[in-house]
């Protein structure tokens, strides 16, 4: 019964990635959070909110404090001031295994994969199956094809990681992440470091997955293009605050001085492009006294 | 003057509590270890195959260096006892130097070079590629999945290495003493058998490899999990993982050995 059920599971997968599933209803709430790392503030304040079944961009320059929000999505560091809500429960008052039982409805992507380098392809995708079921191995290992034929990798399944190319990687780490068909999907830095038809493979994955599974995907990400095409929302961050939002269409006409420049890729604006240091000329004239 | 010998006390202070600080960490890390123990030995196969990299691959290093050890033994004690008339006494002095010593010891030494120094590099590096992380996203805790095993497949290669050790060198002996010096066979067997106690001896090393599985391999997984997720960072750890080893053997041995063969 169970195989049966996967068989026309693995026919309908094409046809599912043609719908969308879309709610109002907010699955990730982030209210007044601050954190910081000592006594450097990382976020301050941010507030925001991502609609079941949509796939929402968190974009901003390196080091604002991106990567920071998903880890307290996942509940792997916890805000200094806060709450962050995920299916209505409060991550950061959660005890471990409560925290333990939310994560196993939650996907992540690291930026370059984090694939167990021990397994292969194949047990990397079968890791959390393994761990968190009961399933036979047969069961097991045609999920696990499915998954990987999902990302186009099924003749890939045994290899090693170290056997892969950036792009394969990534797609494997993304079969992984989806094993277990959670409700939250977390993409850090999805498109970094790789080349124009991978950046488009991944970018098209994430759309038609999330689609597919019926989950809500939070991509972090400062690759404009790539994420404008396939996202539903955009949060632009900097210095730890939201510091504007929209749809792609409102972010691509908005005037704002600091999404203009991050949209154009221009190198000086609101984030200068010299660290901030002494008047160059004393600097030089001074140097060349001392 | 008085601000140089200030910054001096001072700075020598910060490394004393850094140090208090590293220690009370890694007795809260043992703490954890042993409280998410139940997957090392409920899926006894990820022990297992710990244990074939820390124990298996370990042998040769540990075997080869045990015969040499102990045939060096056997030219040195050979050379002291026939100025007394006591080359018989060849077999005990060997097998008591290695079981009570030179076994738990060197093996320990050895154990912390190649196996101590690769747990820390490999969990390390699995820090440093996200690997502990992506594993805590998907609900698995790391400290029962890769740390457990690892620490206990240490903890229970440890005493097996010495044993090995010891046993080689004990061979190692005979091979010189009896088979290249010519001391008498039976005089050989006879007197380690007849001198050895298994209690007081044997045991004694055994619990003393036991204790340094112990601390070796905490050290290890403690400064593998403990690693800045750094080239540097992963490095460092690793040669960490080395002296402060050696160092833990070498007085876990003295503090072991006043307590244990005081009365003797």
């Amino acid at each position: 019964m169970g195989c049966f059920k996967i068989v026309v599971l693995a026919q309908r997968l094409p046809t599912l990635f043609s719908f969308r599933t879309v709610s109002s209803d907010p699955l990730v709430e982030i209210d007044n959070v601050t954190f910081a790392y000592d006594q450097r503030t990382i976020l301050n304040g941010i507030n925001l909110s991502i609609p079941k079944g949509k796939v929402v961009a968190i974009m901003g320059g390196s080091g604002c404090g991106k990567t920071t929000l998903l880890r307290l999505i996942g509940g792997q560091v916890r805000p200094s001031k806060g709450a962050v809500r995920v299916a209505g429960q409060v991550v950061n008052e959660l005890k471990q295994d409560e925290l333990y039982a939310l994560r196993r409805k939650m996907g992540m992507l690291f930026q370059f994969g984090a694939l167990f380098t021990d397994m292969s392809v194949f047990d990397n995708v079968a890791f959390q199956m393994r761990e968190h079921t009961d399933l036979p191995e047969s069961m097991i290992r045609d999920l696990v094809l499915m998954k990987l034929h999902a990302v186009g990798l099924r003749g890939a399944a045994h290899l090693l990681p170290s056997e892969l190319s950036g792009g394969m990687a990534r797609r494997v780490a993304l079969a992984r992440a989806i094993a277990l068909d959670p409700m939250l999907m977390m993409y850090d830095e999805p498109f970094a470091g790789l080349d124009p038809i991978s950046l488009g493979v991944i970018g098209q994955l994430i759309r038609r997955l999330n689609d597919a599974l019926g989950a809500t995907s939070i991509v972090v990400t400062h690759d404009v293009m790539e994420s404008l095409a396939i996202v539903d929302y955009v949060y632009f961050v900097s210095a730890g605050s939201i510091v504007a939002e929209g749809t792609p269409e409102q972010i691509r006409a908005s005037e704002m001085p600091f999404v203009h420049q991050f949209v154009k890729g221009e190198p000086d604006g609101p984030v200068p492009f010299h660290y901030p240091a002494p008047d160059y000329r004393d600097a030089l004239v001074g140097g060349r006294n001392a | 003057m008085l601000d140089w010998g200030g910054r001096r006390i001072s700075a020598i202070g910060a490394v004393l509590v850094n140090a208090l600080m590293r220690a009370g960490f890694a007795a809260r890390f043992l703490l954890a270890i042993l409280l998410n123990s139940g997957t090392a030995f409920r899926r006894f196969g990820l022990t297992i195959r710990e244990i074939y990299f820390t124990g298996v691959l370990s042998l040769i290093i540990i075997l080869v260096s045990g015969l040499f050890v102990g045939m060096v033994l056997g030219l040195q004690g050979y050379d002291t006892l026939q100025r007394f008339g006591a080359s018989e006494a060849l077999g005990v002095l060997v097998s008591l130097s290695l079981v009570r010593e030179l076994g738990p010891v060197v093996g320990g030494l050895l154990f912390a070079s190649r196996a101590g120094s690769a747990i820390t590099a490999e969990i390390g590096l699995m820090k440093a590629t996200e690997q502990l992380s992506a594993m805590e996203m998907m609900a698995v805790n790391p400290i029962a999945r890769v740390v457990g095993p690892r620490f206990w497949a240490g903890v229970i290669s440890m005493p097996l290495l010495a044993a090995m050790f010891s046993a080689m060198g004990v061979l190692g002996g005979y091979v010189v003493g009896v088979l290249l010096i010519g001391v008498d066979s039976g005089s050989f067997w006879s007197q380690m058998q007849a001198s050895v106690d298994f209690a007081n001896d044997i045991m004694n090393g055994v619990i003393k490899s036991i204790v340094f599985g112990i601390a070796v391999s905490l050290i290890a997984v403690f400064e593998g999990y403990d690693a800045d997720p750094t080239a540097e960072g992963v490095s460092g750890a690793t040669t960490r993982t080395v002296v402060t080893s050696s160092l833990a053997i070498l007085g876990l041995d003295f503090i072991l050995t006043a307590f244990m063969f005081r009365g003797l």
